[in-house]
Protein backbone atom coordinates (compact mmCIF):
# COMPACT_ATOMS: atom_id res chain seq x y z
CA UNK A 1 0.00 0.00 0.00
CA UNK A 2 1.24 3.12 -0.51
CA UNK A 3 0.68 5.65 2.46
CA UNK A 4 0.59 8.95 0.31
CA UNK A 5 -2.50 8.11 -1.89
CA UNK A 6 -4.56 6.36 1.15
CA UNK A 7 -7.55 7.30 2.09
CA UNK A 8 -8.10 5.35 4.81
CA UNK A 9 -7.10 3.17 7.60
CA UNK A 10 -7.54 -0.60 7.91
CA UNK A 11 -6.62 -2.20 10.97
CA UNK A 12 -7.77 -5.62 12.38
CA UNK A 13 -6.76 -8.91 14.29
CA UNK A 14 -4.05 -11.27 12.44
CA UNK A 15 -3.78 -10.89 8.72
CA UNK A 16 -7.11 -9.49 8.27
CA UNK A 17 -6.37 -6.25 7.11
CA UNK A 18 -3.57 -7.49 4.34
CA UNK A 19 -5.99 -10.10 3.63
CA UNK A 20 -8.51 -7.73 2.66
CA UNK A 21 -6.86 -5.76 0.67
CA UNK A 22 -5.23 -7.97 -1.18
CA UNK A 23 -8.76 -8.63 -2.42
CA UNK A 24 -9.33 -5.01 -3.07
CA UNK A 25 -6.54 -5.15 -5.18
CA UNK A 26 -7.00 -8.13 -7.09
CA UNK A 27 -11.08 -7.59 -7.57
CA UNK A 28 -10.70 -3.71 -7.99
CA UNK A 29 -7.25 -2.75 -8.17
CA UNK A 30 -7.47 0.07 -5.84
CA UNK A 31 -5.77 -1.31 -2.87
CA UNK A 32 -3.78 1.93 -2.46
CA UNK A 33 -6.50 3.51 -0.82
CA UNK A 34 -5.56 2.18 2.41
CA UNK A 35 -3.13 1.61 4.66
CA UNK A 36 -3.29 -1.96 6.48
CA UNK A 37 -2.25 -2.57 10.35
CA UNK A 38 -2.58 -5.82 12.56
CA UNK A 39 -2.58 -5.58 16.17
CA UNK A 40 -0.52 -8.79 16.96
CA UNK A 41 1.05 -8.41 20.55
CA UNK A 42 0.51 -4.91 20.90
CA UNK A 43 -0.82 -3.62 23.86
CA UNK A 44 -3.77 -0.72 24.01
CA UNK A 45 -0.97 2.07 24.20
CA UNK A 46 0.64 0.46 20.95
CA UNK A 47 -2.13 -0.42 19.00
CA UNK A 48 -3.65 3.60 19.45
CA UNK A 49 -0.05 4.48 18.44
CA UNK A 50 -0.38 2.53 15.70
CA UNK A 51 -2.90 4.21 14.49
CA UNK A 52 -2.21 7.54 15.42
CA UNK A 53 1.24 7.03 12.57
CA UNK A 54 -0.68 5.86 10.41
CA UNK A 55 -3.03 8.75 10.30
CA UNK A 56 -0.24 11.29 10.44
CA UNK A 57 1.27 9.64 7.80
CA UNK A 58 -1.39 9.23 5.06
CA UNK A 59 -3.85 11.68 5.91
CA UNK A 60 -6.32 9.43 6.40
CA UNK A 61 -9.30 10.47 8.48
CA UNK A 62 -11.61 7.23 8.36
CA UNK A 63 -10.57 4.17 9.73
CA UNK A 64 -12.22 0.26 9.02
CA UNK A 65 -12.02 -2.15 11.56
CA UNK A 66 -13.21 -5.51 12.08
CA UNK A 67 -14.85 -6.32 15.36
CA UNK A 68 -17.15 -4.15 17.11
CA UNK A 69 -15.92 -5.16 20.69
CA UNK A 70 -11.92 -5.75 19.01
CA UNK A 71 -8.78 -3.92 20.87
CA UNK A 72 -8.41 -1.93 17.39
CA UNK A 73 -12.14 -0.73 17.45
CA UNK A 74 -12.00 0.06 21.21
CA UNK A 75 -8.24 2.07 20.17
CA UNK A 76 -9.74 4.00 16.95
CA UNK A 77 -13.08 5.49 19.05
CA UNK A 78 -10.77 7.48 21.49
CA UNK A 79 -8.51 8.30 18.84
CA UNK A 80 -11.86 9.64 17.73
CA UNK A 81 -12.83 11.23 20.59
CA UNK A 82 -9.60 12.97 21.07
CA UNK A 83 -9.21 14.37 17.44
CA UNK A 84 -13.14 15.01 16.08
CA UNK A 85 -12.77 14.75 12.27
CA UNK A 86 -12.13 10.61 12.18
CA UNK A 87 -14.65 8.77 11.21
CA UNK A 88 -14.73 4.87 12.36
CA UNK A 89 -16.40 2.30 10.69
CA UNK A 90 -16.20 -0.95 12.21
CA UNK A 91 -17.53 -4.48 10.93
CA UNK A 92 -16.12 -3.44 8.08
CA UNK A 93 -16.46 -6.74 4.79
CA UNK A 94 -14.93 -6.83 1.82
CA UNK A 95 -17.99 -5.17 -0.06
CA UNK A 96 -17.90 -2.16 2.61
CA UNK A 97 -13.82 -1.75 1.18
CA UNK A 98 -14.84 -2.01 -1.92
CA UNK A 99 -17.43 0.60 -2.11
CA UNK A 100 -15.00 2.77 -0.37
CA UNK A 101 -12.29 2.42 -2.65
CA UNK A 102 -14.07 2.88 -5.68
CA UNK A 103 -15.65 6.58 -4.41
CA UNK A 104 -18.20 5.92 -1.71
CA UNK A 105 -17.84 7.87 1.54
CA UNK A 106 -17.75 6.05 4.94
CA UNK A 107 -21.47 6.08 5.70
CA UNK A 108 -22.33 4.95 2.43
CA UNK A 109 -19.76 2.03 2.08
CA UNK A 110 -21.08 0.66 5.49
CA UNK A 111 -24.47 0.53 3.64
CA UNK A 112 -23.17 -1.01 0.72
CA UNK A 113 -21.71 -3.84 3.10
CA UNK A 114 -25.29 -4.18 5.29
CA UNK A 115 -26.65 -4.61 1.50
CA UNK A 116 -24.44 -7.53 0.79
CA UNK A 117 -25.11 -9.77 3.85
CA UNK A 118 -27.27 -12.50 2.14
CA UNK A 119 -28.38 -15.76 3.49
CA UNK A 120 -28.78 -18.17 0.86
CA UNK A 121 -30.43 -21.63 2.58
CA UNK A 122 -31.35 -25.27 0.99
CA UNK A 123 -31.07 -25.00 -3.15
CA UNK A 124 -30.77 -21.47 -3.06
CA UNK A 125 -33.99 -20.32 -5.07
CA UNK A 126 -35.98 -17.05 -4.57
CA UNK B 1 -21.96 -21.72 36.37
CA UNK B 2 -21.59 -17.90 38.15
CA UNK B 3 -18.59 -16.30 38.75
CA UNK B 4 -15.70 -18.15 38.12
CA UNK B 5 -13.26 -17.11 35.89
CA UNK B 6 -10.97 -14.03 36.63
CA UNK B 7 -8.99 -12.76 34.20
CA UNK B 8 -5.85 -10.51 33.62
CA UNK B 9 -5.89 -9.00 30.35
CA UNK B 10 -4.36 -5.55 29.46
CA UNK B 11 -6.93 -4.95 26.57
CA UNK B 12 -10.05 -5.84 28.91
CA UNK B 13 -13.18 -6.10 26.67
CA UNK B 14 -11.91 -7.28 23.27
CA UNK B 15 -12.94 -9.45 20.58
CA UNK B 16 -11.01 -12.55 22.14
CA UNK B 17 -12.99 -12.17 25.69
CA UNK B 18 -16.30 -11.41 23.82
CA UNK B 19 -16.14 -13.79 21.07
CA UNK B 20 -13.35 -16.08 21.61
CA UNK B 21 -14.59 -17.00 25.50
CA UNK B 22 -17.96 -15.22 25.37
CA UNK B 23 -19.56 -17.68 22.41
CA UNK B 24 -18.20 -20.83 23.42
CA UNK B 25 -17.95 -20.49 27.07
CA UNK B 26 -21.73 -18.98 27.26
CA UNK B 27 -20.95 -16.12 29.32
CA UNK B 28 -23.53 -13.87 30.23
CA UNK B 29 -22.06 -10.96 32.67
CA UNK B 30 -18.68 -9.64 32.98
CA UNK B 31 -17.41 -7.23 35.49
CA UNK B 32 -14.82 -4.85 34.50
CA UNK B 33 -12.62 -4.30 38.00
CA UNK B 34 -10.94 -0.66 36.90
CA UNK B 35 -10.90 2.50 39.15
CA UNK B 36 -10.16 4.80 36.05
CA UNK B 37 -12.68 3.45 34.02
CA UNK B 38 -15.61 3.00 36.51
CA UNK B 39 -15.60 6.71 37.01
CA UNK B 40 -15.72 8.17 33.51
CA UNK B 41 -19.02 7.66 31.81
CA UNK B 42 -17.02 7.70 28.36
CA UNK B 43 -15.23 4.84 29.26
CA UNK B 44 -18.07 2.65 30.34
CA UNK B 45 -19.72 3.83 27.20
CA UNK B 46 -17.14 2.39 25.28
CA UNK B 47 -16.69 -0.67 26.60
CA UNK B 48 -20.56 -1.74 27.27
CA UNK B 49 -21.29 -0.51 23.19
CA UNK B 50 -18.30 -3.21 22.62
CA UNK B 51 -20.21 -6.09 24.24
CA UNK B 52 -23.09 -8.04 22.73
CA UNK B 53 -26.77 -7.81 23.82
CA UNK B 54 -26.94 -11.50 25.68
CA UNK B 55 -23.82 -10.09 28.16
CA UNK B 56 -24.39 -8.12 30.60
CA UNK B 57 -21.41 -5.78 31.62
CA UNK B 58 -20.93 -4.50 35.26
CA UNK B 59 -18.42 -1.99 36.62
CA UNK B 60 -16.73 -1.70 39.49
CA UNK B 61 -13.99 -0.17 41.06
CA UNK B 62 -11.67 -2.99 43.26
CA UNK B 63 -13.21 -1.73 47.02
CA UNK B 64 -16.94 -2.42 45.21
CA UNK B 65 -16.18 -5.56 43.26
CA UNK B 66 -14.48 -6.79 46.96
CA UNK B 67 -18.02 -5.59 48.24
CA UNK B 68 -20.05 -7.09 45.35
CA UNK B 69 -18.18 -10.97 44.50
CA UNK B 70 -20.62 -13.08 46.88
CA UNK B 71 -23.24 -11.78 44.90
CA UNK B 72 -21.88 -12.29 41.42
CA UNK B 73 -20.08 -15.68 42.65
CA UNK B 74 -24.46 -16.56 43.22
CA UNK B 75 -25.53 -15.51 39.91
CA UNK B 76 -26.58 -18.52 38.31
CA UNK B 77 -25.50 -17.23 34.89
CA UNK B 78 -21.73 -17.72 33.69
CA UNK B 79 -19.71 -14.59 34.41
CA UNK B 80 -15.67 -13.02 34.03
CA UNK B 81 -14.02 -10.85 35.81
CA UNK B 82 -11.59 -8.94 34.54
CA UNK B 83 -8.71 -6.77 35.41
CA UNK B 84 -6.55 -5.10 32.98
CA UNK B 85 -3.19 -5.83 35.40
CA UNK B 86 -1.53 -7.72 37.84
CA UNK B 87 -2.03 -5.12 40.54
CA UNK B 88 -5.54 -4.49 40.23
CA UNK B 89 -6.04 -8.37 40.68
CA UNK B 90 -3.60 -8.71 43.73
CA UNK B 91 -5.64 -5.72 45.02
CA UNK B 92 -8.75 -7.11 44.35
CA UNK B 93 -7.55 -11.24 45.71
CA UNK B 94 -6.40 -9.15 48.98
CA UNK B 95 -9.46 -7.56 49.49
CA UNK B 96 -11.91 -10.58 48.55
CA UNK B 97 -10.41 -13.93 49.87
CA UNK B 98 -11.45 -16.89 48.20
CA UNK B 99 -10.34 -15.97 44.50
CA UNK B 100 -8.06 -19.57 43.96
CA UNK B 101 -7.56 -18.80 40.11
CA UNK B 102 -5.90 -16.13 38.08
CA UNK B 103 -5.68 -16.26 34.40
CA UNK B 104 -3.38 -13.98 32.33
CA UNK B 105 -5.40 -13.64 28.91
CA UNK B 106 -3.18 -10.94 27.83
CA UNK B 107 0.00 -8.79 29.19
CA UNK B 108 1.83 -6.99 25.90
CA UNK B 109 4.95 -5.69 25.13
CA UNK B 110 5.66 -2.27 27.44
CA UNK B 111 9.38 -0.65 27.51
CA UNK B 112 10.90 -2.80 30.74
CA UNK B 113 8.85 -6.29 29.91
CA UNK B 114 10.94 -9.13 28.64
CA UNK B 115 8.42 -11.62 26.44
CA UNK B 116 7.71 -14.92 28.09
CA UNK B 117 4.55 -16.06 25.95
CA UNK B 118 3.39 -14.80 22.81
CA UNK B 119 0.87 -12.74 24.38
CA UNK B 120 2.38 -12.43 27.97
CA UNK B 121 5.19 -9.53 28.91
CA UNK B 122 6.46 -9.33 32.02
CA UNK B 123 8.89 -6.73 33.60
CA UNK B 124 10.45 -8.40 37.27
CA UNK B 125 7.90 -6.12 38.88
CA UNK B 126 5.13 -8.22 37.18
CA UNK B 127 7.04 -11.57 37.58
CA UNK B 128 7.44 -10.58 41.53
CA UNK B 129 3.66 -9.64 41.78
CA UNK B 130 2.61 -13.07 39.90
CA UNK B 131 5.18 -14.93 42.57
CA UNK B 132 3.30 -13.41 45.55
CA UNK B 133 -0.18 -14.28 44.43
CA UNK B 134 1.12 -18.20 43.59
CA UNK B 135 2.57 -17.96 47.32
CA UNK B 136 -0.93 -16.71 48.79
CA UNK B 137 -2.56 -19.64 47.24
CA UNK B 138 -3.50 -18.45 44.15
CA UNK B 139 -2.94 -20.65 40.84
CA UNK B 140 -1.70 -18.39 38.22
CA UNK B 141 -2.00 -19.68 34.23
CA UNK B 142 -1.96 -17.99 31.04
CA UNK B 143 -4.66 -18.90 28.41
CA UNK B 144 -5.45 -16.39 25.93
CA UNK B 145 -8.12 -18.38 24.28
CA UNK B 146 -10.27 -21.65 25.14
CA UNK B 147 -8.65 -23.61 22.81
CA UNK B 148 -4.82 -22.89 23.81
CA UNK B 149 -3.36 -24.87 26.17
CA UNK B 150 -3.25 -23.48 29.74
CA UNK B 151 0.46 -22.51 30.92
CA UNK B 152 1.61 -22.86 34.41
CA UNK B 153 3.36 -19.64 36.06
CA UNK B 154 6.17 -21.75 36.32
CA UNK B 155 6.33 -22.35 32.75
CA UNK B 156 5.24 -18.35 32.50
CA UNK B 157 8.21 -17.32 33.96
CA UNK B 158 10.62 -19.61 32.04
CA UNK B 159 9.25 -18.56 29.17
CA UNK B 160 11.84 -17.28 26.25
CA UNK B 161 8.78 -16.76 23.79
CA UNK B 162 7.20 -19.31 22.88
CA UNK B 163 3.31 -19.74 22.30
Amino acid sequence: MTPNSARALVMGHGEFAAGMISAVEQIAGRGDAFVTLGNSGLSPGGIESRLREALAASGARVIFTDLPAGSCTMAARRIAKAEGDITVVTGATLPTLLAFALGADAREAAERGREALLVVEGGGGT
Amino acid sequence: MALDRFRIDDRLIHGQVVVGWGQPCGLRFLVLVDDAVVDSDWERELYRMGVPPEIEIRFDSVESAARHLESYRADPRTGMLLTSDIETMRRLVAAAPGIRAVTIGGIHHQQGRTERLRYVFLSPEDEAALRALAAGGVTVIAQDVPGATPVALADILAGGGTP
